[in-house]
């Protein structure tokens, strides 16, 4: 509990630093003004998000191979967690993409392979929902998170080279400009907060799954 | 001829989300032993016997077959099985021979065009041997699949309610069969709702009630009137 | 080798009971005819546009009839409770996997040959030059597609909205199978020859691999109970 609650504190702190600066101290961007603060959002959400599936991958094998429930209850928190994460870096994707070139959403190959992602993910906690018998799940899920995480690579590949070859390049890369350190830093001060965030949530949420699993018993 | 007990389950309790439907059940099944279990509709016999299938998992307390843990290794569990349960285990679509030949491959075992039409011809099923399943009636399809738990020889047998559906010639062929699996060493656990000569192989009656075992006793020359009449007084009783 | 009979009698199981009833099969005949028709009246007046979409039309097709087939591959197995003699039976249940998977390709590869040859004659497709080449890429494609499948079918066999679930969890992890093999027989169709598209056909060689492996790794798991 005491580790819990001082990773909730350092959250906390990391945000209220990396969001003052990014949104107050870093510079205004020339041509795209203030909308472009979201990046700090934007850009950390999404990174968070693939420290959570990694996690989830890892859990899930440690899960089918020791069979214990703390790695499926960390597998089912990191998968809940990401895709809120990837979500909402979507969504401030979107906002971000709309002032600044015009639009909601292009298939360039950076945000298809994101949104298959939360697609192949958000599919991990449909299976977790249908399935009663919570040992069947773990199992199955544990297989799921598997098979997703090796498919990422083939996915990333598929979908660059369906955009790049024979195509130009989309010139629309949200976080693909190399910045200056005034820049740099606050993104990664919020790239640290919010992966503590997503360590946060995903610690309290395991201590709630497992109060439930030994309630159930 | 008795054993140690190879089936055994200590305690065993299953809750389906919040219902329980078991609430501490003990059992022990020797080699060479017969277990009959009674209990009225719903008191968790069927549930008691998939458990110890490894078909399901029990909430709490063990199983164990020949030593093993139904629920943490139940793949050392499964090649002493046999099984039939509730459904045949029968594919419509596939001949009686064909689908003997389906198991007894699936199942490892090396049986010959000789070792299936013998199987086939103990239940009375040799002349419709290449039928479709389809055509069969519910009791023909539950005599192909004794046929096919017969012939894997297993060391423990689940049976759901073996005689239900045969005719007095298959009746006496199953307990002719069962008889001698005793005699090899197997055990037996069988679910049954019938208190007439079926019992005949039991050498134990169990009867299951309020989530427990509410009797346990050798049959011994245990009457059918007064098997009946200690199932009431024990079945129907409200803990 | 006990293994390999055991996973030719699935295969032969599975092919008998689809050969004698016809179900699946039937369903994705008139599936694939029905695909034509709405094609046909949605794109098949200009030849020009046609020829455009041509390969992501038919892939689209080899896709849906795939969902049919593999969604039901294991619904055999729910009359008479036969899912529960396939978990009891002792050894490496990944024959079971291998089984399944031979017959589906078996199933789909028809399917997919019969759909081609609608193709052809309805809409003056041709073939001709592009017909080495989709002989690799359209087995590696459905290889693809029933490697994960099978799987997938299985983990959904028992659970509830089980026609929901089951194409929600395959699609998306499908996507590197879809677009290589729609890539790779646009190149085709359009007189490249197989060297042009290579690079698909080795993502989806890889794909396949990585597939069948993880499957037969984990099928085992699935089939616990």
């Amino acid at each position: 509990m005491a580790v819990v609650k001082t990773l909730g504190w350092l959250t906390a702190i990391g945000l209220l630093v990396g969001l003052v600066m990014g949104f107050g101290v870093a510079p205004r961007e020339v041509t795209q003004g203030n909308v472009q603060r979201i990046m700090y959002v934007h850009v950390p959400l999404i990174l968070a998000s693939y420290v959570a599936f990694g996690v989830l991958a890892v859990a899930s094998v440690i899960y089918l191979i020791r069979r214990d429930p703390a790695a499926d209850r960390v597998a089912h928190a990191s998968g809940e967690v990401g895709v809120i994460f990837v979500g909402l870096g979507i969504a401030t994707g979107s906002i971000w993409g709309k002032p600044t070139w015009g639009t909601w959403w292009t298939w360039d190959a950076r945000l298809t392979s994101v949104a298959i992602l939360f697609v192949m993910y958000l599919g991990y906690l449909l299976l977790r929902g249908t399935i009663d018998d919570p040992e069947r799940a773990a199992r199955y899920c544990a297989v799921l998170g598997i098979v997703a995480a090796l498919d990422i690579p083939l996915v990333h590949f598929s979908v660059y080279w369906w955009r790049t070859l024979h195509q130009p390049p989309s010139l629309m890369k949200p976080g693909g400009f190399t910045g200056s350190s005034s820049i740099l830093w606050p993104l990664l001060i919020n790239l640290l907060a919010f992966i503590l965030l997503y360590a946060y949530f995903v610690a309290r949420r395991v201590r709630l799954l497992r109060a439930e699993a030994e309630a159930a018993a | 001829m008795s054993f140690e007990p190879i089936v055994r389950a200590v305690g065993v309790r299953k809750v389906f989300g919040l219902v329980p439907v078991l609430d501490s059940v003990s059992l022990d099944v020797r080699g060479g032993e017969a277990v009959a279990l009674l209990g009225a509709n719903g008191a968790g016999k069927t549930t008691l016997l998939k458990i110890l299938a490894t078909l399901l998992r029990p909430t709490r307390g063990t199983a164990t077959i020949a030593g093993h843990d139904v629920a943490r290794v139940p793949e050392k569990v499964r090649p002493l099985l046999g099984v039939v349960a509730h459904g045949a285990w029968v594919y419509d679509d596939l001949t009686a021979h064909e689908n003997l030949k389906f198991w007894a491959t699936l199942g490892g075992l090396h049986a010959d065009a000789d070792d299936l039409t013998a199987a086939l011809t103990g239940v009375g099923l040799d002349r419709v041997a290449d039928a479709r399943v389809r055509t069969f009636s519910a009791g023909m399809k539950r005599r192909l699949s004794l046929a096919r738990v017969m012939l894997a020889r297993p060391r423990v047998l689940l049976l759901d309610e073996p005689f239900s559906g045969l005719d007095q010639r298959a009746k006496k062929w199953l307990e002719e069969r069962l008889e001698a699996l005793k005699a090899g060493g197997a055990a037996l656990l069988m679910v049954t709702h019938s208190f007439g000569r079926e019992l005949g192989v039991a050498d134990r009656l169990a009867v299951l009630a309020g989530g427990r075992i509410a009797l346990d006793t050798p049959r011994g020359s245990l009457g059918a009137d007064d098997i009946q009449r200690l199932y009431v007084v024990h079945a129907e009783e409200t803990p | 080798m006990s293994y390999a009979r055991r996973a030719l009698a699935v295969a032969w199981k599975d092919l008998a009971v689809e050969r004698r009833s016809k179900e699946t099969l039937n369903a994705l005949v008139f599936f694939s005819l029905l695909l034509l028709f709405v094609f046909q009246f949605t794109l098949g007046g200009d030849r020009e546009r046609l020829a455009a979409v041509l390969p992501g039309v038919l892939w689209l097709g080899f896709v849906l009839s795939a969902l049919l087939a593999l969604g039901r591959t294991f619904l055999v197995e729910r009359e008479h409770d036969c899912w529960e003699g396939l978990l009891l039976a002792p050894g490496d249940k990944s024959a079971i996997y291998l089984g399944k998977l031979v017959g589906n390709l078996a199933l789909m590869l028809v399917v997919e040959a019969l759909v081609l040859g609608l193709f052809v004659v309805f809409f003056d497709v041709d073939l001709g030059r592009a017909m080495p080449g989709l002989l690799v890429v359209v087995p590696f494609g459905t290889l693809g597609l029933a490697a994960v499948g099978t799987l997938f079918a299985a983990m959904t066999a028992n659970v509830r909205a089980r026609e929901l679930l089951f194409p929600v969890l395959l699609l998306p992890v499908q996507v590197p199978v879809l677009l290589a093999t729609v890539k790779a027989t646009e190149g085709l169709l359009l007189g490249e020859p197989l060297g042009a598209v290579a690079h698909w056909v080795k993502l989806l060689v890889a794909a396949d691999a990585i597939y069948v492996v993880v499957s037969l790794l984990t099928f085992d798991v699935v089939l616990e109970g």
